[in-house]
């Protein structure tokens, strides 16, 4: 017998009815907007909730014709995929080095990295702007994506060097006696080993910088070097009220996020929360 | 065993970018507090002026202040009773409560602009589902402007927040429940005890490290909500929703007074600290272990 939850015929259904209900406040709104984007504006006002009568892909063909929806995506994958690489390597060379060294300089490398997620990246929105500026690198991708880096790599330090902690320091020191230098053992050894706590950052980091509207939003404002987050905003301010079109943008925006969810959802679910965790 | 010289180039490229595009920024930010600086010309410093003023002369940025704290407590309340309930339906993993999980937690990983132009359409009130839904069933008395109504907006807001991450927070609370021994339970219903009593007795108590870790978490991100009152009311209207990262947006990017910005930017800072600090206490204080 299940003793946590004494479940009775009525307490079950009653559990189904609330389950459902909630899962409905989830999924209606998602539903609602993603008929909306095969409807025009007109079938919108008069049949807000129903099936749209065509399946009309007008409001995608405009994103992607009169708004190069496209370069967004582009720029967005562009700075989500190096920015992760980058960040990926630095900051398991890092936590190889905080593993690695013993004493003191582990525990400063450490703890300047730590301190680093104290920060709320908004408190630092005006000095980064100006930095950036006179670096004359408003406008360029390779701004962002150094900013990003920044700004996103404490959390992955914390992540990957709490889980290098655990593995056993005589592994590296037989390797050495066997003649393997550091660079061979961080590739060969540590690397590998650490596979799991990377893609679970991996994941966690791609939802962020995918997402994020601050960064661009304070350093690009050229047409050609918008990311997603950014172009939506836009579309907002240039359609007003057409919501179908602004639609059809959020939801091609989404789209790569929400494809790698249904496929990934547990290593999402695992990695997002550690991610927010710690960070 | 001694490392190698190697590993300082470990470091190097990771510890640099950190230091020129985070800490230096950080430090920066500080010195330029203490500055008057439009973006283009030369900036002036000038002393605890900025403070001063945010201190004692700026009802907008008090106004910021009591938003941020409107949206933070209405959201860890509801959220963390929401999810605490809901991931006590869902603690075992079957093989349907583990699909509710998925569901549930599916809103937290679409992007906060995303999230804003769903539910700016639910609230619109002309187009909006919401008012167009009690119009039908009769209670359009109930139907409102629930994001240009300023008494109204910023928990209008904050019952999207809710909306898009209650799931990250059951998971959260479902990981603290399914560490609780199966055994306290049966010791309990044993002695006679009902359903409260057991919650009360055994959940409540053991699930509160969770709880504290939820609320801590729920707190920082509500404070952080930048992107989502951004893209749906922009701090209005008549800052009826301003939070403090808005409000210091808008004090660089419209005003220009960037070292006023930067001023902000510290006292946000600070309160955060305060915020996060008393509230580990207070939860800690709570804790009956």
């Amino acid at each position: 017998m299940n003793h946590r939850n004494k479940d009775t015929v009525t307490g079950k259904t009653m559990k189904t009815i609330v389950l459902l209900m909630f899962s409905l406040l989830i999924l209606l709104p998602v539903l609602i907007v993603v008929l909306a984007s095969f409807k025009q504006m007109t079938e919108l006002f008069v049949n807000p909730l129903g099936w749209p009568k065509t399946f009309s892909l007008d409001n995608y063909v405009v994103m992607f014709k009169e708004q190069s929806i496209g370069r967004y995506f582009g720029n967005s994958l562009i700075v989500t995929l190096s920015t992760i690489f980058c960040i990926l390597l630095f900051a398991s060379m890092l936590a190889y080095a905080i593993y690695r060294f013993s004493g003191w300089r582990s525990l400063v490398i450490y703890g300047l990295f730590a301190a680093g997620m104290m920060v709320p990246p908004q408190v630092n929105m005006i000095p980064i702007y100006k930095l950036v500026a006179d670096l004359k690198l408003t406008n360029s991708l390779g701004g962002l994506i150094a900013v990003s880096i920044a700004i996103f790599m404490p959390v992955a330090v914390f992540i990957l060097s709490g889980f290098m902690k655990s593995m056993p320091k005589e592994m590296i020191e037989a390797a050495a006696i066997d003649g393997c230098g550091e660079w061979q053992s961080y590739f060969r050894i540590v690397l590998p080993l650490s596979m799991s706590s990377i893609s679970a950052s991996a994941i966690f980091l791609s939802v962020m910088v995918w997402n994020d509207l601050l960064f661009p939003l304070l350093l690009i404002n050229s047409e050609s070097k918008k990311t997603l987050p950014l172009a939506l905003l836009q579309f907002q301010g240039e359609f007003m009220t057409n919501f179908p079109v602004i639609f059809a943008g959020v939801i091609i925006a989404s789209a790569p996020i929400v494809i790698a969810y249904i496929f990934l959802q547990r290593y999402f679910v695992e990695g997002v929360t550690a991610g927010s965790i710690k960070g | 065993m001694k490392h190698s010289k190697s590993l300082y180039l470990f470091i190097l490229p990771g510890l640099a970018i950190y230091l020129l595009f985070f800490v230096y920024p950080t430090i920066n930010g500080l010195i330029l507090s203490f500055s008057s600086w439009d973006g283009f010309s030369e900036r002036k410093w000038i002393g605890l002026d900025n403070y001063t003023r945010m201190l004692t002369g700026d009802s907008i940025f008090v106004r910021a202040f009591q938003n941020n704290m409107k949206f933070m407590i209405s959201v860890v309340v509801f959220q963390t009773i929401l999810s605490l309930f809901f991931a006590i339906l869902l603690t075992k993993n079957t093989k349907k409560n583990v699909i509710y999980r998925v569901l549930f937690f599916f809103p937290t990983i679409i992007s906060s602009i995303a999230v804003a132009f769903i539910w700016g359409f639910m609230y619109n009130p002309n187009v909006g589902v919401i008012n167009s839904f009690l119009g039908n069933i009769g209670l359009d008395a109930l139907s409102n402007n629930w994001l240009g109504n300023p008494a109204m907006a910023i928990y209008s807001i904050a019952f999207v927040q809710v909306w898009a991450h209650t799931g990250q927070m059951i998971v959260l609370f479902v990981a603290g429940l399914q560490s609780i021994p199966e055994e306290l339970y049966e010791a309990v219903y044993l002695d006679g005890a009902n359903r409260w009593q057991a919650f009360r007795n055994v959940t409540w108590p053991l699930v509160a490290p969770a709880a504290t870790i939820v609320v801590a978490y729920t707190t920082i991100q509500s404070f952080k909500a930048f992107d989502l009152i951004f893209a749906l009311t922009g701090g209005g209207p008549a800052y009826s929703t301003e939070i403090l990262s808005t409000y210091i947006y808008h004090t660089a990017f419209q005003s220009s007074e960037f070292g006023y910005a930067a001023a902000q930017s510290m006292g946000f800072m600070v309160i955060i600290a305060i915020v996060t600090i008393g509230q580990f206490k207070l939860l800690r204080g709570n804790r009956a272990y």
